[in-house]
């Protein structure tokens, strides 16, 4: 379990340190100064040290989330210049860890925007508050936001009655935690985002290497009561069974695997493979899924490469939209990588902006929009500055961002279904929307 | 770039640095420095011509980049340029960016060496010291090519300034220290020590780093430094604090100066001349006297300039080691330090005394420091101190106040801080064994040891008091009756238990008569520790029991009961389990009389070096140890008396079961059986062990059969003249079936040189080859060549490697001289480190005519009517070599009521005298 949790500034330095288990400090950890017969507090400072010499620090950039030092993990994930290390003794769940630092960076993202060291400095009573509340003795425990929101507020004191205080233990400690009783609306609203982003490595030639979407589907509820929702989409195995009885026109699709929010019953999935809960008000995010086959590669990029003599490079770079022509994609940006000892460059393009950005080493064609269907063109010239090295350019991808406004992984949402028995509404009287957004993950094709 | 002032301040660099240092993560730094490379890029095309400013400007900020950790792989050419402006500034940068930045094999090395000889050249000064600084700085190999020949004349010229002077010297001692072999003083020797006569005190000071370095190389060729360095001490000495102005450090004259010139001084021994020698010591007391004037300023610098000069001068002495009074004054002034406020001085004060203390003339004056030193130990705070402090016990000791010092140095051992416990614990059980004249304090003394610090007590600690018990019947019993008492103790350290054992063991049956230590009860109290303790010594414990045996039939049953228990008999161990049941079926069936032969006590062992002793040594280094016991012999593993080769466990060999009772020992029947089949895969296995004493065998003579096993004997005859040897190798086919691909080789170390005549590759059976290897000795070695031999046999493929017996008293010749010429060439050569002495035991008859063959064998010739002494032989001889000739005297002085020899060596090389003591020792 998680012997301790430690945040970071980045300079190293510790911002939030809390300590769960004791068996963290006993190192030895090298590079770190230690004394034979030191206090129990200096010895936690070596495992903090340790994180800092030997990844904040490290001479190589660690890449690696898991980092072994002196038979200690240290979990790393970073979240813009802020390190979260989650360290541990044990032999632990990896995933779940790391599962437990998402969480608690949607926790503080939820209760104070943007994780910041100014935001951090700022709410580390509220910090430690949280982190008694969702980690005991190294155990995650409930994490999820709006159940949180209850009990841990930030509007100062104030001091609740009896009543409600009992609602809250019973609340948190009953079956349903993550919903209280008795919410009311007079408009029941219903929004579902399906947002997916595709990952592609695709070769010079146009051969796709590796692509698979991974997606998410979050869900915005307004609804009284205790509504019981169920959740269906094009599902290839849910699909194919109810494929006997009627003829279907609809494409289904292949889930290589998902997970959902607390709120779904399991066992009622496994069984029928059928979603039924009862949503958390507000947002949660209802499941997550991947796939990789079938999937509707939004655009395709054929560049064109050709050195001339030592000094100059010649690069064409063509990109084609495929998709219906009635969508737009948004925010197109498409990134060839430089030579390092480039010296300058001439860029002419059709559409959109091209700039030849020195400090990413790149040239930058964004597009606002283009529809489907279409084609554009960037051409470039790349002067280079003749070095002694005599190492080859190792021509990194070419990689693209965008937003496209339907899901490439093929998922429809055929349904979501509310019934609440003893409230007076009905399904009809539920107002849904659905919205489709797919991006770009990893976009890149080798030049 | 926008314009900014021109003037020394490069805005747009300041401007970039203050940029990085903002920068919030170090992904907008490597954005921030991607920009700036590919500005720097741009400008560097060479699209228009840049002036020198920019350029300046550009690469000090790809030096920048570079120090942040960054590639830089362009921008050299354009610093190759910066080198050739008239301007200090840009000058400067174009050789700070080629220093730091250029590696050996650039192609631009050819411009850049262009450069440096044009400022070389130049009478500009700071031109030359900019050149030279960076010759320094970069100091590589092709550098001291290049420039090696033009430094010295810049050093010596007369039209030099000083402060190039200064850079030059520097500069020249870097590249000596690079590359020794490339820098050749040759003809500007006398000058260079003459710049120790410069008027200017930075030159001196820059030169005399200079001469230090070169004459601890080469004593002979520098000897005249010596009288200049005097005189110029002693003017620097008596000078007033404000004659020497600039160079007065807090009115202490030119300190740093003083100490390189002590220093220097050490090079060299006491001068000869009387006039210098007096100047010298007449310099040493004012410093001396200086140390007891009040201080002039209580600033810590004025003291500390003070003692540097004052600590330099003791070491002087020290290393003089010829004039008492200025000891004896030097130790009381290093006594005053041992109780003062400054712990670096006590420290240091500590450190010089280890050192006086060794010398004849102020051991006594060292001796009366005793208590301070003991207090020291105790209540010092600082452990570096305190280690000094044991040192200096360990140094100071000797019969008169071994107990004390001893037993100050056991009590604390209990307090004592870990890292030096180790060393402690090595360090009395030296003083115990050597001041020892009571044998009884010595294993008491041994056993307190083992009880306080066990874990710190090593192996040949605890093997040593073994052995000494062995070879002392008196204290057998003593040993006897504390050890069995010391095992009463309910937590044993496992150290106690192996000693226990092995005594109890031995001479059990000397405390056997008291009733309170019956056999039963020691077998017990052994055993009752037997579950503690690790697998050695379990195994240690098992080879007791079976000696309980012996000694007590009465405990035969209750030990054969122990051995038959599923624990011993089928333990997991192999080793444990195999000496289980051996000795079980050893003791039920060898009759008493047998058992008795087979376990009698342990011969006594051959006297050695104390191993702990050479432990010691190895841990702290040469020259660390002041106190020699005697000088070493050869040192090995004093346990593996019985034989030499390699044993799975010591506590096997330690019992000596392996000669006495092939039958019972675990070891020798695995061995045997070992050896049987290696000898059938390929006698290789069995070579290496041979060849060592057939090599030694050759060192006094040249023919003779070189190795021999089952498949193939190798005859050697060689002869030697001048540097050269020619070797006659005769292999012998003793089988009746042909040897294929039959390969030699010969690898030599670097300061032979060898040729070897290839041969057939076919060696029928039965038939005799010969082969001749030449041989050249470059310079004198220590590493004989390796000859290696292949062949297939029957298929097998065989290898032997063999040492030839090529020694550097081969190339010895003979020299014929009379008495007087034989003693003033013996006292020229009065260094320290040019002699070599040993006192060994003869390992053979002390026969007369034997004792000359082999001198004369060695090569040298054997000179009559020398020594005063009939019984003692001096011979003479030139051992030559390419490179050199190196003199070479031997006095070997036998003492036939002792069976000892005293051989000494002096030669004009150190590692020649070394050398041919160790080889020589071995013959006798």
């Amino acid at each position: 379990m998680i012997g301790g949790l430690f945040i970071y500034n980045h300079k190293g330095e510790v911002l939030i340190s809390r300590v769960y288990r004791d068996d963290i400090g006993k190192g030895p950890f090298p590079n770190c100064f230690h004394k034979v017969g030191c206090t129990e507090s200096y010895r936690m400072r070596n495992a903090v040290d340790a994180f800092r010499v030997n990844v904040i620090h490290a001479r190589q950039q660690v890449r690696s989330p898991v980092t072994n030092i002196a038979r200690t993990s240290f979990f790393h994930v970073k979240r813009s210049n802020i390190w979260l290390a989650a360290v541990t003794k044990q032999n632990v769940n990896a995933a779940m860890v790391f599962e437990f630092l998402y969480k608690m960076c949607d926790v503080m993202t939820a209760y104070f925007g943007k994780i910041s060291e100014e935001n951090i400095k700022n709410n580390f009573v509220l910090i430690y508050e949280l982190l008694d509340e969702i980690l005991d003795f190294g155990y995650p425990q409930n994490s999820e936001t709006g159940a949180l929101k209850t009990f841990i507020t930030q509007t100062g004191i104030k001091s609740q009655s009896k009543e409600e205080q009992s609602q809250i233990t019973s609340q948190v400690t009953g079956q349903i935690g993550w919903r209280r009783e008795g919410i009311k609306y007079r408009r029941n609203e219903l929004f579902l985002d399906v947002l997916e982003s595709v990952n592609l490595l695709m070769s010079p030639q146009g051969q796709v290497l590796s692509a698979h979407v991974s997606g998410r589907v979050v869900m915005k509820s307004y609804l009284s009561g205790m509504p019981e929702c169920k959740f269906g989409m094009n599902d290839k195995i849910v699909i194919d069974k109810q494929g006997k009885g009627g003829a279907t026109e609809e494409q289904s699709i292949a889930i290589d695997d998902c997970t959902f929010h607390q709120c779904v019953r399991l066992s009622k999935f496994d069984a029928e493979r059928s979603i039924s809960f009862i949503p958390p008000d507000g947002e949660c995010e209802l499941m997550r899924y991947r796939t990789t086959k079938d999937i509707i590669l939004p655009f395709r990029v054929i560049p064109l490469v050709r050195e001339v003599g030592r000094t100059k490079l010649e690069v064409k770079v063509v990109i084609k939209s495929n998709f219906k022509p009635s969508l737009l994609a948004q925010k197109i940006e498409v990134r060839i990588p430089t030579p390092l000892n480039t010296s300058g460059v001439q860029v002419i393009c059709m559409k959109g902006k091209a700039k030849y950005k020195a400090s990413e080493n790149a040239i930058v064609w964004k597009i606002k929009r283009m529809a489907g269907m279409k084609e554009s063109q960037i051409s470039a010239e790349i002067e280079l500055l003749p070095t002694n090295d005599k190492k080859k350019w190792a021509r990194p991808p070419i990689s693209m961002n965008f937003e496209v406004p339907f899901a490439p992984s093929g998922l429809k949402v055929r349904y979501l279904k509310v019934f609440e028995p003893k409230l007076n509404y009905s399904d009809h009287d539920v107002i849904k929307w659905v919205r489709y957004i797919g991006r770009s993950g990893i976009y890149e094709t080798r030049c | 770039m926008p314009a900014v002032s021109k003037g020394d301040g490069m805005r747009g660099l300041a401007v970039f640095i203050s940029d990085i240092r903002n920068c919030k993560s170090k992904e907008a730094e490597i954005k921030r420095i991607n920009k700036e490379l590919a500005n720097i890029r741009s400008k560097f095309k060479g699209d228009k011509a840049l002036d020198g400013y920019s350029k300046k400007k550009y690469v000090c900020k790809l030096l920048f980049i570079f120090l942040l950790g960054h590639d830089i792989d362009f921008g050299h050419m354009e610093a190759v340029n910066l080198l050739s402006s008239n301007k200090y500034t840009e000058k400067q940068i174009g050789y700070l960016f080629i220093s730091v930045l250029v590696n050996s094999n650039s192609e631009l090395i050819r411009l850049i060496n262009n450069a440096i000889k044009n400022d070389l050249s130049s009478r500009n000064p700071t031109f030359m010291c900019l050149a030279l600084h960076c010759i320094a700085n970069v100091g590589s190999r092709e550098m001291a090519e290049a420039f090696a020949g033009e430094i010295p004349r810049i050093l010596v010229a007369g039209d030099t300034m000083d402060s190039v002077k200064q850079s030059a010297a520097l500069c020249l001692l870097r590249l000596y220290k690079a590359s020794p072999d490339l820098v050749l003083m040759g003809e500007w020797t006398s000058r260079v020590v003459h710049l120790l006569n410069d008027q200017h005190m930075g030159v001196v000071t820059a030169a005399i780093s200079l001469i230090t370095c070169l004459s601890s190389k080469n004593p002979d060729e520098f000897k005249t430094c010596v009288s200049l360095a005097v005189s110029r001490l002693s003017r620097i000495v008596s000078s007033a604090s404000t004659d020497l102005q600039d160079y007065t450090y807090y009115f202490v004259p030119a300190p740093w100066l003083s100490c390189k010139l002590l220093r220097l001084l050490q090079c060299y021994p006491p001068p000869e001349d009387g006039a210098v020698k007096g100047r010298l010591v007449e310099c040493l007391e004012t410093i001396l006297n200086k140390a007891q004037e009040p201080p002039k300023s209580k600033k810590v610098q004025h003291s500390n300039a003070k003692n540097a000069i004052l600590f330099e001068a003791i070491s002087l002495i020290i290393h003089y080691d010829s004039e008492p009074n200025l000891l004896v004054r030097a130790c009381n002034q290093l006594g005053q330090f041992l109780q003062h406020r400054e712990t670096n001085l006590r420290y240091l004060a500590l450190e010089s005394m280890c050192t006086l203390a060794s010398s004849e003339f102020s051991h006594e004056a060292v001796k009366t420091h005793i208590e301070t030193v003991i207090n020291a130990l105790k209540t010092e705070r600082d452990v570096s101190v305190r280690q000094r402090a044991a040192d200096l016990l360990y140094a100071m000791c000797d019969r008169s106040n071994a107990k004390q010092i001893v037993a100050e140095m056991l009590s604390y051992l209990e307090t004592a801080d870990y890292s030096i416990r180790e060393e402690m614990v090595l360090k009395v059980a030296i003083l115990a064994e050597k001041y020892a004249v009571d044998y009884s304090w010595y294993v008491d003394t041994i056993l307190n040891l083992i009880r306080i610090a066990g874990d710190y007590v090593s192996e040949e600690v605890w093997y040593r008091v073994i052995q000494i018990v062995i070879n002392r019947d008196d204290v057998q019993g003593y040993a006897a009756k504390t050890v069995f008492e010391a095992l009463q103790a309910p937590a044993c350290h496992e150290n106690m238990v192996k000693v226990g054992g092995y005594i109890l063991g031995e001479f059990g049956n000397l405390i056997a008569g008291d009733p309170r230590s019956s056999p039963l009860v020691q077998f017990n109290l052994l055993h009752s520790k037997f579950h503690l303790c690790s697998v050695p010594t379990r195994a240690l414990l098992l080879s007791a029991y079976i000696k309980f045996i012996n000694l007590f039939p009465e405990t035969k049953a209750t030990i054969q009961e122990v051995l038959r228990s599923d624990s011993q008999i089928r333990n997991s161990d192999v080793e444990l389990q195999q000496r289980a049941v051996e000795y079980l079926k050893l003791s039920s069936i060898a009759s008493t009389d047998v058992l008795a032969t087979v376990l009698e006590e342990m011969p006594p062992f051959p006297e050695r070096e104390s191993s702990i002793l050479a432990k010691l040594k190895k841990k702290k280094g040469p020259g660390a140890v002041s106190v020699e016991l005697e000088d070493g012999k050869e040192r090995g593993d004093y346990l593996s008396h019985s034989n030499g080769s390699s044993t799975p466990s010591p506590s096997a060999d330690l019992l000596g079961l392996r000669s006495t009772a092939p039958a019972s020992g675990a070891t020798p029947s695995a061995g045997s059986l070992l050896v049987d089949v290696f000898s059938e895969a390929g006698p290789s296995a069995t070579s290496a062990g041979v060849n060592d004493d057939g090599f030694l065998r050759f060192v006094c003579k040249n023919n003779g059969v070189l190795f021999e096993n089952q498949l193939l004997q190798i005859g050697i005859k060689s002869e030697y003249r001048q540097n050269l040897g020619r070797m006659y190798l005769f292999y012998g086919n003793k089988t009746s079936v042909q040897f294929v691909s039959f390969n030699t080789t010969v690898s030599c170390p670097g300061e032979l040189q060898s040729h070897i005549l290839q041969l057939e590759p076919l060696v029928e059976g039965g038939a005799q080859v010969q082969q001749v290897i030449n041989i050249e000795c470059l310079t004198d070695f220590i590493d004989a060549p390796l000859l290696n031999i292949k062949f297939r046999y029957g298929g097998a493929l065989q290898n032997i490697s063999l040492k030839l017996p090529v020694t550097i008293n081969k190339f010895f010749q003979p020299t014929e001289m009379a008495a007087a010429d034989f003693f003033q060439r013996w006292k020229q050569l009065s260094q320290p480190q040019q002699e070599a002495q040993k006192i060994f035991k003869a390992s053979h008859g002390m026969d007369t005519e034997v004792l000359k063959a082999k001198l004369l064998g060695l090569g040298t010739a054997l000179l009559e009517n020398v020594d005063p002494n009939p019984e003692n032989y001096v011979c003479a001889g030139v051992i030559q070599t390419k490179a050199q000739q190196v003199g070479c005297l031997l006095r070997l002085e036998p003492n036939a009521q002792a069976q000892m020899y005293r051989l000494t060596l002096r030669s004009s090389k150190d590692t020649v005298s070394q050398r041919v003591c160790d080889l020589l020792a071995e013959q006798f």
